[in-house]
């Protein structure tokens, strides 16, 4: 696949979607890194760094984010029980990329209560546990724009990326045993547009753009925070992980933890740092992902291609099985 | 709203109160985020629950249901007693200098002239002295004991930061930061606004709340600028339309109303809309009302519309009591009186208080009429779904007749929205099977009607007979033909008023305006105040020109607004009396010492010198109303009025309950709940993930937001045992529900005097058809009585109990 | 084994008897996963957009309605994703939960298709045509207008009110429909109308 070498990152959300088709200009060239793929040769170029910024000061937790990531990724979320909280699913699931969680707090400084409300979701790390720990060639990928997006195609199921990621974001889908997250829109961004919760977001808490931009707008919203009394208003850009292309403003960024738990200080696991090439299947089985060890262990080892003696076999797999059911 | 939603950004300070903005407006709310943003505006949120609304507020303060004209009125109060008050504003542009009637007082909480055998004021004592010129007095110096402003202060006095917190269970301190912060807004260069929804319409003395606030307002200086306003968040996509087209008992298109039985002929029924001016010079705009009036009487009749037969006035109804709004249809139905009922698009058993007896109601129809696009409660009234709809199907002898509708996205027309937008939209898809849109169906209707009456002859068939349908399809009339309809045209050559020699728009041409409508059969219309939204131009509704000079936030090429293009109502108000504008950044219209221009269409006449005429031209005083004589059912001011399910009697007279004007059927009231036997409180809501009760068919907002749940505090859920999560049962006096029970301190015992008052939170999104979870809501449990003024059910303060359950022990 | 799997997930999982031991086994070289690694295909492309305003609360988003087929045109059009107008002044193209997901509630699997009829007693709707439903709803209406339109007052005043059927009108019409209903309910001369500006 080819990209248009004139075509850059998209600068905001606040666009329409072009109807016309258009060739996306985001693809192999521009893939940074890849799993379980070393030696992967340089991309052709370097895309401007995107991030979406998440205000929290600014979100109502209204969940148009949510409801806007499951329109245009064409998920079904599960309609599950109310179990006495706001978070609808109640957890990120492999058709929910992203969350809205409700935190009740008496803050001791102020004598107020406040009510944080974070949206959850993949932080697309610059240096990203998941694309690490991923022992499938190509599964995860890196695009020089930021972007780590999850190539389905070439996914395992094995859930190593859940155990990589330092915010236990990725799912596996237990349908077809693929893991999920949020692609950062990519398909979007890759047609010069921002993600869906981006455009969304009524009070454009989520605002999307080049990192940089992002960086700007995010300090002028500290700036009016602390005019308001939140004297440790910060950036939450975690080094840990390289930087971040998904990153919070917080009132409290002295207390990331306040929010539904949010690392304070993430890092990709040692364990997972040190593994390298084929040394991976041998750190895998270390960190003992003993639920999942048994389809990993077959797994590994097969082809994603099925050649068409494989798939003959397969059919009359499936045709037995309907026998016995 | 008085103000577009895009005028919030120019806002200091955001007050929502009897709402709930940001959960059910998000996209609107924006505009006030932006005005923090921007300007460093501050948002305060009075609420009984801590919303999501206040998640994003810089002051919060709880409040009891129920309790807010307390709030508002010592809101006045503090203002008048520090001095802050827009005193220029107040003197000129309000009637505080109008001179009252000695017979009007108030005492006990009731205002002179009250008949508690009628339940209704004698309301003779509440007008102006008016003197031998027949103009109300006026005393500018405001020294008058008997001026308006002396009485408002007297009134409010009672109203204490303690009585506040004793009603409201509003601790002192915080009412007292927040009145500080609403202070600030008396100067001429900082403006407050009013974000209003249901949480002020929906008790027995709805419209009083709302008054309370538009007086605070005034006091401000605050209506008719830029960011300030009275901004009442409408529900839904086109009730702003539905309202103004006056689908009503008794409205006609553009708040015109239908005639009373004491309104026997045309000349009675006009003479009471004479509206002379009570203040010299005054513009009094309704006195065009006959104008308007004979235009829409020709929409409807044409040529079989005469000055001899009095515009066909008899083929009007006259109505025997003030309006068979739904409550009284739903008490008659009740009774067995109604044969048909017709539901366009509305679910009366989810969205109607007291689902017992509205279910009984239409057990009680011949025939049930419903046209809507999805599976609605309602059609399906009838169906047993177990302890959701526990009914006796074979028992049930209503005939149902479900007609399916086409969707928004599948027809062409336009909205209001509730900054008076008129918005076109276009179909983008195909209806799905056999759906049809509702001007076909309701052609299709009256096309066999009026054939029956054709064929048969029958009663009174002469209004049906010669309504007009010119359509190029009598079967399939189009918005187009439709929207024209509503703007009017000049049946015959209609000329300037003033110089008869000039044509201002030639027979069969549609009118440019209002202004061009006549009282002498030569023009028609629908609706005058749409008047302009499509003319010889075209459909200006269409238009996208989403140009904003100065960034304003007006948008005047944007789509049309009513009337006139008008972005902010009352826009004359934004300059001071020689007719510059009090804040020069925030400039709207001026006086260029020949006319009024800048950013809005004047809401004056364009060259009505200013000092000469009022800005508050729809008024007879010119002048905006403190004081609104007799024109409210339940008093000229706002006094304080408790629910009529409360867990306190009324400060002002423990005998008082309710609103004591409110209309009570016996049934009714015989329903009503104690606080000894229901001890909590319950306010209903909406909650974002869903609209209505639409929403539940849709799988996403379902996942959302997926069962029927109540809120409740901490305190009382270790009160009553009740786990996080665990089924509760919550009844009232008229019936009882189950719920998931959702613990949380978003709601706080309120102190009010010696009483310890518990709020119980109840959503109302669920019902027994659809994708979500089937829930109840609250209209199981919600009493049966409206507004005095205006009859919207009291759904935001009621008495239930509440114990822990298992959703096996209740059926 | 579950088989409600994709067909390729299914394979995938029929594979997993068989031993390997290096993940050069994986079957494709690096090359060809990567020629995989491209983002999913932009799913509006070649659609028709219209403008269309938000049928929930009275914000009046401006939308854009993406479908297959031109209405306009009078092509069939099938509705497959509706998002914010980012020129509309209000909302600048955002959408709240509700309005970010209006697609499902055009294509809600609750959606009427047809004219149905519950008789009365009955368990259950039936079918039937729109003629006869239209035809039947014109004999109830003319009928209970002729037996009970109250034409005079006691006092002998002409008052042409027809109290005895009611219409409850809906506020997601547009003002066209609003209009000719209104034409349509006044002519009859019904004084039991109302719509949810109440409510």
């Amino acid at each position: 696949m080819t990209t248009d070498p004139n075509v850059d990152s998209p600068r905001t959300a606040v666009s329409n979607p072009p109807i016309q088709p258009m060739k996306a200009n985001l693809g192999a060239g521009d893939v940074m890194r890849a799993s379980a793929m070393p030696d992967l040769a340089p991309p052709e170029r370097e895309l401007t760094p995107v991030a979406k910024l998440i205000d929290v000061s600014k979100c109502i937790g209204c969940k148009a984010c949510q409801s806007a990531c499951a329109e245009w990724n064409d998920t079904v979320p599960e309609i599950e029980h109310n179990v006495g909280m706001y978070e609808n699913p109640h957890d990120l699931t492999p058709d929910m990329f992203t969350l809205m969680r409700f935190t009740e707090y008496d803050n001791p400084d102020t004598g107020e209560f406040e009510w944080l409300i974070r949206k959850d979701g993949c932080m697309h790390c610059a240096d990203p546990g998941c694309l690490k720990a991923c022992p499938a060639p190509g599964a995860i990928v890196q695009y020089t724009n930021g972007i780590v997006d999850f190539i389905h195609d070439n996914c395992i199921g094995c859930g190593y990326c859940v155990t990589g990621c330092p915010f236990n974001i990725p799912r596996v889908s237990k349908a077809d045993h693929k893991s999920y997250k949020c692609t950062l829109c990519s398909d979007r961004v890759a047609v010069g547009q921002g993600p869906a919760c981006a455009k969304a977001c009524p009070t454009q808490a989520i605002v999307f753009g080049t990192k940089e931009d992002m960086l700007t707008h995010a300090e002028a919203r500290v700036e009016d925070l602390k005019s308001r009394g939140y004297d440790n208003a910060g950036i939450y850009d975690p080094e840990g992980v390289g930087g971040t292309h998904v990153f919070y403003v917080l009132h409290h960024a002295d207390k990331p933890a306040l929010y539904s738990n949010l690392p304070e200080a993430p890092r990709i696991s040692p364990v997972v740092e040190g593994w390298k090439g084929a040394t991976k299947t041998v750190g895998l089985a270390a960190i003992g992902l003993a639920a999942v060890g048994s389809i990993l262990h077959g797994l590994l080892g097969r082809a994603n291609q099925v050649s068409a003696a494989e798939e003959h076999e397969a059919e009359e797999l499936v045709e037995r099985s309907e026998r016995d059911a | 709203m008085t103000n577009p939603w895009t005028d919030i950004k120019n806002t200091d300070l955001v007050i929502v109160m009897g709402g709930n903005a940001a959960e059910a407006h998000p996209c609107g709310f924006k505009w006030v985020t932006e005005a923090k943003a921007h300007r460093g505006a501050k948002l305060i949120v009075v609420d009984p629950r801590f919303t999501r609304t206040a998640s994003v507020a810089d002051y919060y303060a709880p409040i009891r249901p129920g309790s807010d004209i307390v709030f508002l009125m010592a809101a006045i109060n503090w203002m008048i007693q520090n001095d802050k008050v827009q005193w220029e504003y107040v003197r000129n542009y309000t009637n505080a200098a109008l001179i009252v009637k000695d017979e009007f007082g108030w005492q006990d909480g009731l205002f002179s002239g009250y008949d508690p055998e009628k339940r209704d004021y004698d309301k003779s004592s509440w007008d102006y002295v008016i003197g031998d010129d027949g103009f109300a007095a006026i005393d500018m110096t405001l020294e008058n004991p008997r001026c308006v402003w002396n009485l408002l202060k007297d009134h409010v006095s009672r109203y204490t930061p303690e009585l506040v917190e004793q009603v409201c269970g509003t601790p002192k301190d915080r009412f007292l930061k927040i009145v500080q912060m609403i202070g600030e807004c008396s100067a001429t260069d900082k403006a407050m606004t009013s974000m209003y929804a249901l949480g002020w319409t929906q008790h027995s003395k709805g419209a009083q709340n709302i008054r309370g606030m538009a007086m605070l307002q005034l006091i401000l200086g605050n209506i008719g600028v830029r960011g300030g306003g009275m901004n009442a968040l409408r529900g839904h996509s086109n009730i702003q339309g539905l309202t103004d087209i006056g689908l009503m008992s008794n409205l006609i298109p553009g708040y015109l109303n239908i005639p009373t039985e004491k309104e026997a002929d045309w000349t009675t029924y006009m003479s009471s809309r004479q509206f002379k001016p009570l203040r010299p010079g005054q513009t009094s705009y309704w006195q065009n009302y006959p104008k308007f009036m004979v235009s829409f009487m020709k929409s409807m009749w044409g040529s079989a519309a005469t000055a001899e037969n009095d515009w066909a006035y008899d083929w009007l109804p006259k109505l025997d009591v003030p309006a068979y709004d739904v409550l009284r249809m739903f008490e008659l139905m009740n009774a067995g009186q109604i044969t048909n009922y017709f539901c366009q698009g509305f679910n009366p058993i989810l969205a109607f208080p007291n689902r017992g007896k509205v279910t009984a109601a239409l057990s009680k129809l011949k025939l049930l009429v419903t046209m809507d696009p999805l599976e609605t409660e309602t059609a399906h009234f009838w169906e047993n779904h177990g302890e959701y709809n526990d009914v006796d199907t074979a028992s049930i002898q209503t005939e149902v007749i479900e007609l399916p509708t086409t969707s928004f996205a599948e027809d062409d027309g336009s909205l209001v929205n509730s900054g008076r937008w008129l918005q076109w939209h276009w179909a983008a898809g195909t209806p799905p099977g056999q759906a049809q849109r509702d001007t076909w169906i309701m052609a299709q209707i009256f096309q066999r009607v009026r054939k029956l009456y054709q064929d048969e002859g029958g009663v009174l068939p002469e209004p049906i007979l010669n309504l007009t349908w010119d359509y190029a399809d009598p079967l399939d009339p189009t918005a187009e033909e439709l929207a024209k309809e509503m703007n009017g045209r000049a049946l015959a050559d209609v000329y300037d008023l003033t110089d008869k020699t000039k044509l201002v728009a030639a027979q069969g041409k549609q009118l440019a305006n209002f202004g061009q409508y006549r009282d002498d059969g030569s023009t028609m219309g629908g609706c005058w105040i749409f008047a302009g939204c499509w003319t010889e131009d075209g459909n200006i509704m269409a238009r996208r020109d989403n140009s904003d000079p100065d960034d304003t936030g007006t948008y005047l090429n944007w789509s049309f607004s009513w009337p006139m293009n008008r972005r902010i109502l009352y826009n004359r108000a934004s300059a001071d009396l020689e007719g510059k504008a009090w804040d020069p950044a925030r400039k709207l219209i001026e006086w260029n010492g020949e006319k009024w221009e800048g950013y809005d269409v004047p809401d004056i006449s364009p060259t009505a010198k200013p000092g000469d005429v009022g800005p508050f031209i729809m008024n007879q005083e010119g002048m905006s109303r403190l004081f609104t004589r007799g024109l409210m059912r339940d008093g000229p001011f706002p006094t304080h009025m408790e629910p009529f399910e409360s867990p306190i009697p009324n400060v002002f007279n423990e005998k008082m309950v309710g609103n004591p004007v409110a209309r009570v059927f016996v049934s009714d009231a015989e329903q009503f709940g104690t606080s000894d036997e229901f001890p909590f409180v319950a306010t209903s809501y909406r909650l974002t993930e869903h609209f209505h009760y639409w929403t539940k068919h849709n799988r996403i907002n379902a996942a959302l937001q997926p069962e029927f749940f109540v809120e409740i505090s901490p305190e009382l859920a270790a009160e009553k045992g009740i786990a996080k999560g665990g089924t509760v049962r919550v009844w009232s006096k008229r019936g009882s529900i189950t719920a998931k029970a959702l613990v949380s301190r978003r709601l706080r015992p309120l102190q009010c005097g010696d009483k310890l008052v518990h709020v119980i939170g109840i959503p109302l999104h669920w019902g027994f058809m659809g994708a979500a979870r089937k829930g109840f809501g609250p209209n199981s449990l919600t009493p049966f009585v409206g507004d005095a003024n205006i009859e919207t059910p009291e759904y935001k303060a009621f008495l239930v109990n509440i114990e822990p359950a298992t959703t096996e022990a209740v059926s | 084994m579950n088989i409600d799997l994709s067909r390729r997930g299914f394979m995938k999982l029929a594979g997993a008897g068989v031993a390997a031991t290096s993940l050069g086994a994986m079957g494709f070289g690096e090359a060809e996963a990567a020629e995989a690694a491209h983002v999913r295909a932009f799913k509006l492309a070649s659609t028709t957009e219209v403008r269309n305003t938000c049928t929930y609360c009275s914000v009046a988003c401006g939308i854009l309605i993406y479908s297959k087929g031109d209405v306009a045109a009078g092509e069939k059009a099938e509705i497959v994703h509706i998002e914010g107008d980012a020129d509309h002044p209000t909302n600048r193209g955002t959408l709240c939960p509700k309005g970010a997901a209006l697609k499902d509630t055009v294509h809600a699997q609750t959606r009427l298709t047809e004219p149905r009829i519950r008789r009365p007693g009955a368990d259950r709707f039936e079918s039937i045509s729109w003629d006869e439903a239209l035809d039947k709803i014109a004999r109830a209406l003319k009928d209970d207008r002729d037996t009970n339109m109250i034409l005079q007052n006691d006092a002998g005043v002409t008052v042409n009110r027809w109290t005895t059927t009611g219409f409850l009108a809906a506020s997601a019409t547009t003002n066209e429909t609003a209009w000719l209903t209104y034409k349509t309910v006044r002519a009859m001369g019904i004084v039991g109308f109302d719509n949810q500006a109440r409510v």
